[in-house]
């Protein structure tokens, strides 16, 4: 119980905390904001449902306003601005990411992790996203999609990352992996 | 950690919380459903006035908060532009700027206890489902403990990688800080532990 609620305080934490480190540059001179990789590392290390409850953790801090969005954005508007969608689907993102961590036992962990990432992190995170958009900007599904497919390449990117600091946690600490508990005997 | 209530105290510091939240939800709604031009408009002259009312400093912070929204607005009114449909694009921006200032508004004359007294009294139903509040409390403060803790580690870190190389750490530097946050989760897990626990508080 108490590793339980450590872990999900702590992912929380986390989250807050890529968002607020100066921005990371990757390779190509791109600035990414670290923050929706957090959210992936919560599905695919925590699981399903613990990796869901640290993100709604981390939006309910922001809800009651605490400033913890990347470049120091909280409180109740970010849930109604044209990127909405996207913050309410964070979750289930990290539902959908570590379900497929924890259900996909026979591939390498680099790929299911990245796979997951991709699916729930960017499908489905995308998918809310768009409707959020085609809400509050008054535009259809297809014209909202236009708006943002320009972020998809930097997130697949951030999905291959997010794979790759999987397998290697896996490898540092194998214990800590609560999307693959059969992997541990420690537990 | 500060939150982003605003420090500088007006009468709606002192109102209900749970009213406000619930007349935010109400005049959202509100806001969605009129299709008149003239009505919203109206809706962001009287935003603006809340926001002046508290003075100068209030409202310079206020708008400042509203600075993510402008690549939308920009998006919507070349769009907007583009079709010829202007009046219908400055409908959808003035909604928008309506929504996110009203929420903010909230945000900004609550204060955090408040907040929190606000959740305790929403996830109150969820008790039944096996939710212990004092666990929700716990893990909130925990949050709000940790990331200035983590956050220090992480420049730490990034000073370390600074002081050993010329090049930029990038993304590589996220595995450490990840491990960091493990090993802390691992001591506040056991910190718990060695007090009490959590599961016996539900007895007292």
């Amino acid at each position: 119980m108490e590793k339980k609620i450590a872990y999900i305080a702590l992912f929380a934490a986390l989250i807050a905390a890529l968002g607020l480190v100066p921005k990371i540059t990757l390779a190509f001179g791109v600035p990414i904001t670290a923050q929706s990789l957090g959210i992936m590392l919560c599905g695919t290390i925590l699981g399903a449902k613990r990796g869901g409850l640290a993100v709604l953790l981390f939006l309910l801090l922001v809800a009651i306003g605490l400033p913890l969005l990347s470049g120091g954005n909280g409180g109740l508007g970010v849930f109604v601005s044209a990127s909405g969608g996207f913050l309410l689907a964070w979750p289930l993102s990290a539902y959908v990411t570590g379900l497929i961590v924890e259900k996909w036992r026979s591939g390498p962990l680099l790929l299911v992790a990245t796979a997951g990432s991709v699916i729930g992190c960017i499908l489905v995170m995308y998918l809310f996203g768009i409707i959020g958009m085609a809400i509050v900007l008054d535009k259809t599904l297809l014209q909202a999609t236009g708006f943002v497919t320009a972020f998809i390449p930097g997130d697949i990117i951030k999905a291959i990352i997010a794979g790759l600091l999987t397998a290697a946690i896996a490898k540092a600490r194998p214990a800590s992996l609560l999307s693959r508990p059969a992997q541990n005997n420690a537990l | 950690m500060i939150s982003l209530t605003s420090p500088i105290e007006t009468k709606a510091h002192h109102w209900n919380a749970g009213l406000k939240l619930a007349a935010l939800c109400l005049s959202t709604l509100v806001l969605f459903s009129i299709d008149s031009l003239v009505i919203k408009s109206a809706f962001l002259a009287f935003v603006i006035t809340l926001y002046a009312l508290p003075g100068p400093i209030f409202m310079r912070y206020g708008l400042s908060k509203l600075r993510i929204l402008w690549p939308f607005i920009l998006i919507v009114f070349l769009w907007h532009w583009w079709v010829q449909e202007l009046l219908q694009g400055s409908a959808i921006i003035i909604r928008m700027i309506c929504a996110v200032a009203l929420a903010n508004l909230v945000t900004m004359t609550t204060k955090l206890s408040d907040m929190i007294d606000v959740v305790r009294f929403i996830t109150q139903p969820l008790q039944r489902f096996g939710l212990n509040p004092r666990i929700l409390e716990l893990s909130i403060a925990l949050v709000i403990r940790m990331t200035p803790v983590l956050l220090n580690k992480g420049e730490n870190l990034g000073m370390a990688w600074k002081a050993r190389s010329r090049r930029r750490s990038g993304w590589k530097i996220i595995l450490p800080f990840t491990l960091i946050a493990l090993d802390d989760a691992d001591q506040v897990a056991e910190a718990l532990r060695a007090r009490g626990g959590l599961t016996n508080q539900e007895k007292n």
